[in-house]
């Protein structure tokens, strides 16, 4: 099941996640900095200095994990792996897809990238794919309703 | 037929008994202000002003509702502004349920609950006049499981009655109320010595107390004379002291079911089974209702009972013979012992529980995702957990601390396993 073709998230992703880390480290240094300066610029260097490090810790963290994301579509199922301190690995059978999403937030959408959701019956099942290019979502999400819709089962 | 065709309007009770529910609540938020004191006249007013502004609210609420079946749908519409006209497909209902608060029996009413499949959440007719919710019901039942709509009844073959004394000595074994027990033992202890610091504890912890009290009337009413009982359409089960219930379990309805036998209970072999159906976690608008509408089938039993309604419930089930090896116990040391899991064909059922000993089935049938996940310290000793989930709301089932690659091997065995089932 490991070994199977895994296809991966784009590469721009890579640059979505820095952006969403980066951006709000930035922001939150800036603004703090701004606001501390007129009491104390120690302090003010302090926030600044310990923001930007989060912002770059978060995106060392993020960035590997850019590289776990991974799924196969086989035959009666989408199997969707991701993370690396824990990791987990979804096994979704196209009969049980009750509804997809394609979703594109701001960062997303302006390096032409989606997420694409998996809804079944259970609240747990969690399967989604993110930084997926346009047109590979589009193609994704209409050839799992596709298949969902031949394999589809009751409750 | 049955004088069930056309439109209906609910009970004109109805606002009467929703209004007397909402007094009580009212009275309980309120009671402290007046105990407290300061009763001023306008507080007085201002309370009557807000009494009666719900009662008219609910007087409007049941002139602009009204009920019909059509074909296989049951249709309700309401709203004074927003109308809407709800229809709910009788094919798609899990259970029909028949609830009668206190004030509701006073006035011979009764309010029909159906539980929806998938997304449909459930719809109330609050309330009826028993007679009329009773023909109703089995109306709503023929025509969701498709048999001749005239024919009568058979009578419930009861399996179990739960004893008001056991039902009273499970209660009291558990944490909530040896806790307030604990509590008024420390009541009496500070009238007794008029100590402050014991006061000032009690003081503290009495909105807590008043919570716990009233969730313990909540289960003792919901286990008071619980019985279980063979219906034609799957087992009904049947319990209350003031609000009186009868729910129905539907064959084939059922995504999971559990089987707890808590510490303290040990002592006197007593279980509890719970059954999880098709559900929303979260409903649109907050309606968080439903999720406490789902009860325990035996509140408390001995392990014979309940292996006999296991037995209706998940027939043939197979027994958890695999263990996770013995490097898993550095993992989970508490649940170790208590870890197992097998399957069959129809079956997986998995044993876990840290104090208590928690066992769980569910039919392949009803799988909807199965997930492999391998936290930090599993990766560590080479173990990963494979969690079966299925639609319902509160438990799946879960193959916990197998060996890494076995958990491979189950994932794409149950994978097989589920589509086989689902398919046949």
């Amino acid at each position: 099941m490991l070994n199977a073709d895994w296809k991966h998230p784009s590469p721009r992703l890579r640059k979505a996640r820095h952006l969403q880390a980066l951006v709000p480290a930035v922001l939150l240094a800036t603004g703090l900095g701004v606001v501390l300066a007129f009491s104390s610029f120690t302090a003010a260097a302090i926030a600044v200095v310990a923001a930007l490090l989060a912002g770059a810790a978060l995106d060392v963290l993020m960035q590997r994990r850019v590289g776990a994301w991974g799924y196969v579509e086989r035959e009666d199922d989408l199997l969707i792996r991701r993370g690396l301190l824990v990791r987990r690995l979804s096994v979704v059978p196209y009969g049980r897809m009750q509804f997809i999403d394609v979703i594109a937030g701001p960062v997303e959408r302006s390096l032409g990238l989606a997420t694409v959701r998996l809804h079944t019956a259970a609240a747990a099942s969690d399967a989604r794919i993110p930084g997926l290019a346009a047109d590979e979502a589009a193609r994704l999400r209409d050839r799992l309703a596709e298949l969902g819709e031949a394999d589809a089962a009751g409750l | 037929m049955n004088g069930l065709d056309g439109w209906h309007r609910l009970h004109p009770l109805s606002p009467a008994v929703r209004a007397g529910r909402v007094l009580v609540a009212f009275i309980a938020v309120f009671l402290p202000t007046f105990l407290g004191g300061s009763r001023s006249g306008w507080d007085a007013v201002i309370h009557g002003v807000v009494l009666a502004v719900l009662i008219g609210l609910g007087v409007v609420s049941w002139l602009v509702t009204r009920w019909r079946v059509e074909g296989s749908n049951l249709r309700i519409e309401t709203g004074l502004i927003r109308r809407s006209s709800m229809r709910y497909p009788l094919t798609q209902v899990q259970a029909i349920d028949t609830v009668r608060p206190g004030l509701a029996r006073l006035f011979g009413l009764a309010e029909l609950r159906l539980r929806m499949g998938g997304t449909g959440g459930s719809a109330r007719l609050a309330y009826l006049p028993v007679k009329q919710a009773d023909t109703l019901r089995a109306r709503l039942l023929a025509l969701a499981t498709g048999s001749h709509e005239d024919t009568p009844e058979p009578e419930d073959e009861v399996l179990v009655t739960v004893p008001v004394g056991r039902a009273l000595a499970s209660l009291v074994l558990t944490l909530p109320a040896l806790f307030l027990i604990a509590y008024f033992a420390t009541l009496i202890a500070a009238a007794a010595t008029g100590g402050s610091v014991t006061r000032t504890i009690a003081g503290y912890a009495a909105p807590a107390m008043i919570g716990n009290a009233v969730a313990f009337w909540r289960r003792f009413n919901r286990a008071y004379h619980a019985t279980v009982a063979h219906a034609p359409e799957g087992l009904r089960v049947r319990a209350g002291l003031v609000e009186t219930s009868a729910e129905t379990i539907p064959r084939g309805r059922v995504q999971a079911v559990r089987l707890l036998e808590p510490i303290l209970w040990r002592p006197f072999r007593w279980c509890r089974l719970d059954v999880d159906v098709a559900g929303q976690v979260r409903d649109r608008g907050g309606e968080r209702r439903n999720e406490r509408q789902l009860r325990a089938v035996l509140p408390v039993g001995s392990r014979a009972e309940a292996e006999q309604l296991l037995e209706l419930l998940v027939p043939g089930a197979p027994q958890p013979v695999h263990k996770p090896p013995r490097r898993a116990r550095w993992k989970s040391p508490l649940r170790y012992r208590r870890l197992s899991f097998g399957h069959d064909e129809t079956y997986a059922v998995a044993t876990s529980g840290r104090l208590a000993r928690v066992q769980r089935w569910v039919p392949l049938t009803k799988v909807q995702s199965l997930r492999r996940i391998e936290g930090p310290a599993q990766r560590r000793l080479g173990l990963a957990t494979v969690y079966i989930d299925t639609a319902g709301k509160r438990f799946g089932a879960a193959f916990r601390d197998l060996d890494g690659d076995d958990s491979l091997r189950e994932l794409e065995r149950l994978t097989d396993l589920a589509r086989a089932a689902r398919q046949a």
